[in-house]
C-alpha cells in the first residue's frame, strides 16, 4: 500500500508515492534524487545521510518517511543562499574540512545543526556533538576548526 | 588512576616501487572551448592525486587550473598507471603528465604557427594563448586553436607522455638484495597519552606529526594526509579489532557500530601536524610522496607513550584496554616488562 507524502524540501513542496517501510533516505535518493544524504551504513552508524528536519539534525536512514508529512526538510543543498556559500561552507573549504567528500553532507548538515543551537561551541562540545560523524578520511580536526573559525567570524 | 607518557618515532617511508619498473602514463587533449582534458590511470581515493596532477598539468600547460580537467574514472578509458600505492603517485605521475603536456605543446605550437603564418621556432606558448615571440601581439587563445582545430579542421590535438623510474630490475641472485624503493619520505610522531591503569583506556592528549615532502605540490592536502593519517594510526594503536568477542564469534562485529574507529571524540585535543621540504631531485619540483607513512608513525609513538606511561612494551596491536589491563597484570604478577598474549586466534576466525 503505497501514500502519497506531501513536505517541503529545501524550501519548496514536493511530492512522493511512498510505502509505509520507506525511510527518508529512501525516498529522497530513490524518489525524489537528491544523492547528497549518502547511505553508509543504513543503520544510523555514521551519520552521513544526516538532513534537518524542522531545524533538528536527524538520520534520515533512521527516519521513516510518513513522519515527515507536512515538515521542512533540508539537505546540504539547502544550506547555500540564492546559490552563495554561507561562511560555514567557505570555512570547509579553506581549512580542507573534506578529502573524498562521502562524509561532507552529513557533516555540514550536522555542523549547521550544531552552530544554530550553539553558536559559540567550545572544542569539546564540538567533538560531543559531531561524534556522530564518522570520517575515515580523517577530517575531524579540519572540521573542529572550520567550525570554530565559523563561530568566531559569526561574532 | 591515570599516567601519563610521551612516546615517538622517527619513520623512513619508501615511496615508488622501481623494482617492478613503476610506469605511469598521462593524456591532455585540448578541447574545443579550450580547456584541457587530463585523463590519468592514478585512483583518486580522496587523496587529492586529481587535484596535484590537475596544478601539474596547468603550470606545465601554463594556463589557469580552473580549465583543467581530470579524469581516472575507467580502466577502459585512462592511461596505464601502476597505481594509488606505495605512495607513488606524487612521485611518479607528474613526470607523465609533464611529458604530455610537452607532446601537446609542441602539436599546439606547430599548429598555431601554420595559422599565424610564422615559423614554428617562432611561436611562444603561455598564460593561454600561442604567440609570435617577436610580436607577441600577433597571437591566438587556446579557445581559438581548439575550435579551429577540432571543429574547423577536423583535427585532434592530444599529448601523449609515459614515464617511468628506471627499466625493471630483478633482485640479485646471490645476495636477494632488490633496490626496490624510489625514495624515502621521513617522518617523526610525538604522541602524549594518558593510560587508565583502573580500566585500560589509553587516551591520546596530544600529538604532533611532521613530513618531509620534498616539496609539497598543495600544501592543504599535505596537512590533510597528515591529521587523517591519525584516523588510521589510531585506529590501528588503540581501537580496531575483530576479536575477542566474549562468549563466542557470534557476538562478533555484525555493524558499524560495533567497529570502534576513532571519531571527533578520540582526536587529541592538541593535534599538531608540520611539513619540511627538502626538493628531491627525482620528484617533479622536488615532490615525493609520503601519505601512506601518516598512518603508520603515530602507532609506534602511541605505544610508547604508554610504556613511557606505565613501564610496559606491549608488543601486540590495538592496544585494547584488554591488552593494556592484561599487561599491567603480568607486570604486577611476575615483574614482566613486556607483553603479549600468543593468542589463538584460529578458532574465531573457523
Amino acid at each position: 500500500m503505497t501514500h502519497i507524502l506531501s513536505f517541503q524540501l529545501n524550501g519548496a513542496p514536493v511530492q512522493a508515492l511512498v510505502k509505509p517501510s520507506d525511510s527518508l533516505l529512501d525516498v529522497l535518493r530513490e524518489k525524489l534524487d537528491v544523492t547528497s544524504p549518502k547511505r553508509g551504513c543504513d543503520s544510523g552508524d555514521c551519520g552521513a545521510c544526516t538532513v534537518l528536519l524542522d531545524g533538528t539534525a536527524v538520520r534520515a536512514c533512521l527516519t521513516c518517511a510518513l513522519t515527515v508529512e507536512g515538515k521542512q526538510v533540508v539537505t546540504v543543498e539547502g544550506l547555500s543562499r540564492e546559490g552563495e556559500l554561507q561562511p560555514l561552507q567557505e570555512a570547509f573549504m579553506a581549512h580542507g574540512g573534506s578529502q573524498c567528500g562521502f562524509c561532507t553532507s552529513g557533516m555540514l548538515v550536522s555542523a549547521t545543526a550544531l552552530l544554530a543551537k550553539n553558536p559559540h561551541p567550545q572544542r569539546q562540545e564540538i567533538a560531543q556533538e559531531m561524534s556522530g560523524n564518522l570520517c575515515r578520511c580523517g577530517c575531524y580536526e579540519e572540521i573542529t576548526q572550520a567550525i570554530l573559525d565559523t563561530a568566531r567570524k559569526g561574532e | 588512576m591515570k599516567k601519563n607518557g610521551v612516546g615517538m618515532c622517527l619513520v623512513l617511508h619508501p615511496t615508488g616501487r622501481k623494482g617492478g619498473g613503476d610506469p605511469s602514463q598521462a593524456i591532455i587533449q585540448l578541447k574545443p572551448d579550450g580547456s584541457l582534458f587530463l585523463k590519468v590511470g592514478a585512483v583518486d581515493l580522496g587523496q587529492g592525486a586529481l587535484t596535484m596532477l590537475r596544478q601539474v598539468a596547468a603550470e606545465a600547460m601554463d594556463v589557469d587550473i580552473a580549465t583543467v580537467y581530470a579524469s581516472n574514472r575507467s580502466d577502459d578509458l585512462a592511461p596505464l598507471s601502476a597505481g594509488s600505492a606505495a605512495s607513488r603517485v606524487t612521485l611518479v605521475d607528474p613526470h607523465a603528465v609533464v611529458e604530455a603536456a610537452k607532446d601537446l605543446r609542441a602539436k599546439i605550437a606547430a599548429f598555431a604557427a601554420h595559422r599565424l603564418e610564422i615559423d614554428a621556432g617562432n611561436v611562444e606558448l603561455a598564460d593561454g594563448k600561442a604567440f609570435a615571440k617577436d610580436n607577441p601581439h600577433h597571437h591566438m587563445t587556446f579557445a581559438d586553436i581548439g575550435m579551429i582545430a577540432n571543429l574547423g579542421e577536423g583535427v585532434i590535438l592530444v599529448g601523449t607522455g609515459a614515464w617511468q623510474p628506471s627499466p625493471v630490475q630483478g633482485h640479485d641472485p646471490e645476495t636477494g638484495y632488490l633496490d626496490q624503493e624510489s625514495v624515502i619520505s621521513f617522518g617523526c610522531c610525538v604522541a602524549e597519552v594518558s593510560v587508565d591503569t583502573g580500566t585500560g583506556e589509553v587516551e591520546v592528549t596530544k600529538l604532533v606529526q611532521v613530513w618531509e615532502v620534498g616539496k609539497a605540490i598543495n600544501p592543504l592536502m599535505v596537512k590533510q594526509q597528515i591529521n587523517g593519517g591519525l584516523q588510521i594510526g589510531m585506529g590501528l594503536a588503540l581501537r580496531e579489532n575483530l576479536f575477542p568477542h566474549y562468549p563466542d564469534p557470534t557476538h562478533g562485529i555484525e555493524a558499524l557500530a560495533d567497529y570502534p574507529m576513532p571519531t571527533f571524540m578520540d582526536y587529541p585535543p592538541e593535534l599538531i601536524h608540520g611539513i619540511q621540504e627538502v626538493p628531491h631531485p627525482m620528484g617533479v619540483k622536488g615532490a615525493k610522496g609520503f601519505s601512506e607513512g601518516s598512518a603508520t608513525a603515530p602507532v609506534p609513538a602511541i605505544i610508547s607513550a604508554i610504556h613511557d606511561a606505565v613501564g610496559v612494551w606491549i608488543h601486540e596491536v590495538p592496544a585494547t584496554p584488554e591488552v593494556v589491563l592484561r599487561a599491567l597484570d603480568a607486570k604486577e604478577h611476575g615483574g614482566a616488562t613486556d607483553y603479549w598474549s600468543h593468542q589463538d586466534r584460529s578458532a574465531w576466525l573457523a
